[in-house]
């Protein structure tokens, strides 16, 4: 009889313990997949780094002038590029690179007053690169969001929640874009 | 100019690029009624989320009444040819677990074969070539776009040159996913339209659907091989086991009974491994529209994308057949295209066009 109640026990205690390894490594999966997400952030950003000189120079040669526009571009650029060297959090890093947005949509803006420059086969081929790095840029802040949801999801709900105090699972910060309320399904009715 | 009597006009009216939504709601064909009925038959809370889990759960249920089938096939017909061979029903228990473990076997080979040559003989098949990022930057881009949102590798992309609208994807994983697509669709489609389409390409690798596909129609193959192969036999040898277990010591009715149900099974089974693999199918293409949307978060343009494809008429007629059609994303078959996808069968391998539409646009209210 004792037997018995002793093996339930152990049976009992096995069971517990692979679930909350399971848990454990839902966990872990979840954060390396941040981790990931938000690395990939950083890839297109890199790109947009790169391609923003080029774009400027092949602006230069048609519209020189239009150097406060320019300016505000290289400007918004570096200072992103240093507040991602520095390693900032989530927010400043969004609020910088919504700065490089704004400068460049207002390049690309003023560049419809330049009909040569945009028959410019050099600048028509950035204008693709950048409006994609651009789509890129969101698909990856969409996709890390996505990742940080899951897991503050597990990190927050219960059972998974105890074995993320136990082991002091940090915290992932969104990567919100203030400004836009882009991405968002249009409201449509159907009344009829 | 309206003192002339004339009615003022906009000088020049965008050009009437009519959503799926706007044609569902004057519901002036029957596919857009079907649409307007569809909606309303979904909750008004439901999301894409609820899609996906709904049809995880559809999906994993069917793949065990397959394995389940596969099983039953592979049990009777061993049976069956034990019967033959003795005449009477001693060593039948054996039989039947030696039966289903060579249909075990046997799976297991189909697998293996599959898993490393199917995406190849499918790429093959359908005489899609490879494109890389200079021969085509905006589809490449696309497709990077909607890799990098899915959080996978990026596929392979490839371009079937045909004039009609459709696409697939294959791979055994993500790491060696491929996404191909008609050169007609990347010609007709605008950009957001293509995005669409290209989602939903992405999703089926993400879901691992491609996988899935893949190991389904093996299965299937080999099931209705199995029971073919079985009949041809049974047929042959019918009236030599008859005369033995006649002339021996007599089989009775048991063993009869035994026959009929054997031979009954292998006429059926190979029907109802189609029907679970194209009910399968049909669960993967609302997945895979779910899916599209999670990416794009732009249900509209994925509903309009469909209407498009639903609308060409032009069938993949060289490069597509029976046993590739439920990779496609929507029908590439004749038969199926002239009934403006509105049919659906135990046999069809899409999910009527209104159907997957009216989920989408379920999810804009």
């Amino acid at each position: 009889m004792g037997w018995i109640v002793l093996l339930a026990a152990a049976g009992l205690f096995v069971i517990v313990l692979l679930w909350f390894v399971a848990m454990y490594n839902t966990l872990v999966r979840q954060r390396v997949d941040c981790d990931n997400g938000w690395s990939q952030i950083d890839v297109q950003l890199k790109r947009r780094y790169d391609l923003i000189p080029n774009l400027v120079e092949t602006v230069k040669g048609y519209a020189a002038h239009e150097k406060g526009t320019l300016e505000a571009v290289i400007q918004a650029r570096q200072q992103a590029v240093s507040i991602a060297s520095d390693g900032a959090h989530a927010a400043e890093k969004a609020l910088a690179e919504n700065t490089i947005t704004q400068a460049l949509g207002r390049l690309f803006a003023l560049s419809e007053a330049y009909p040569q420059l945009k028959a410019d086969a050099n600048f028509r081929q950035l204008q693709e690169e950048l409006a994609s790095t651009e789509n890129k840029v969101g698909f990856a802040r969409q996709h890390y969001n996505d990742c940080v949801g899951r897991y503050e999801t597990s990190r927050q709900t219960f059972p998974t929640n105890i074995v993320a105090g136990a082991f002091s699972f940090q915290q992932r910060e969104y990567f919100r874009v203030e400004a836009s309320a882009e991405r968002e399904a249009p409201k449509v009715s159907f009344s009829n | 100019m309206s003192e002339t009597g004339q009615t003022p006009r906009s000088p020049t009216p965008p050009p009437a690029r009519r959503s799926a939504l706007d044609r569902a709601a004057a519901g002036a064909t029957a596919t857009d009624r079907a649409v307007r009925e569809g909606i309303k038959a979904y909750p008004g809370t439901i999301t894409y989320i609820d899609l996906i889990r709904k049809n995880k759960r559809d999906s994993a249920m069917l793949i065990l009444l397959m394995l389940l089938l596969g099983a039953a096939v592979g049990a009777a017909i061993a049976a069956a040819l034990a019967l033959y061979a003795t005449g009477d029903g001693a060593s039948l228990l054996p039989s039947i677990a030696v039966g289903a473990a060579a249909a075990l076997i046997f799976g297991a080979f189909g697998v293996l074969w599959s898993w490393f040559g199917g995406a190849n003989a499918i790429l093959r098949m359908s005489g899609a070539i490879p494109v890389g990022p200079q021969d085509d930057p905006e589809l490449y881009n696309v497709v990077d776009e909607m890799r990098i949102a899915a959080g996978i590798p990026m596929p392979k992309v490839y371009i079937i040159n045909d004039s009609a609208l459709n696409a697939f994807a294959t791979g055994r994983d993500p790491e060696h996913g491929v996404v191909a697509i008609t050169r007609g669709l990347r010609e007709k489609l605008p950009r957001d339209e293509l995005q669409a389409v290209i989602a939903h390409e992405i999703a089926h690798i993400r879901h691992l659907d491609i996988r899935f596909a893949m190991l389904m129609a093996t299965m299937v193959g080999l099931i209705v091989f199995a029971c073919d192969a079985f009949l041809r036999v049974a047929f042959r040898g019918g009236t030599h086991g008859a005369r033995r277990s006649s002339g021996g010591k007599g089989g009775g009715a048991g063993v009869l009974v035994l026959l009929v149900i054997a031979l009954v099974l292998a006429v059926v089974a190979p029907l109802f491994a189609r029907i679970i693999q194209m009910a399968y199918s049909r669960q993967r293409e609302y997945l895979a529209d779910a899916g599209a949307v999670e990416l794009t978060r732009n249900p509209e343009a994925m509903a309009n994308a469909l209407r498009r494809l639903g609308d060409d008429e032009e069938p993949l007629v060289d490069t597509a057949n029976r046993g590739t059609a439920h990779m496609y994303i929507v029908n590439p078959l004749r038969k199926v295209r002239k009934a403006h996808g509105e049919v659906e069968t135990l046999f069809c391998s899409h999910p009527a066009i209104s159907k997957r539409i009216a989920r989408l646009l379920a999810l804009l209210r």
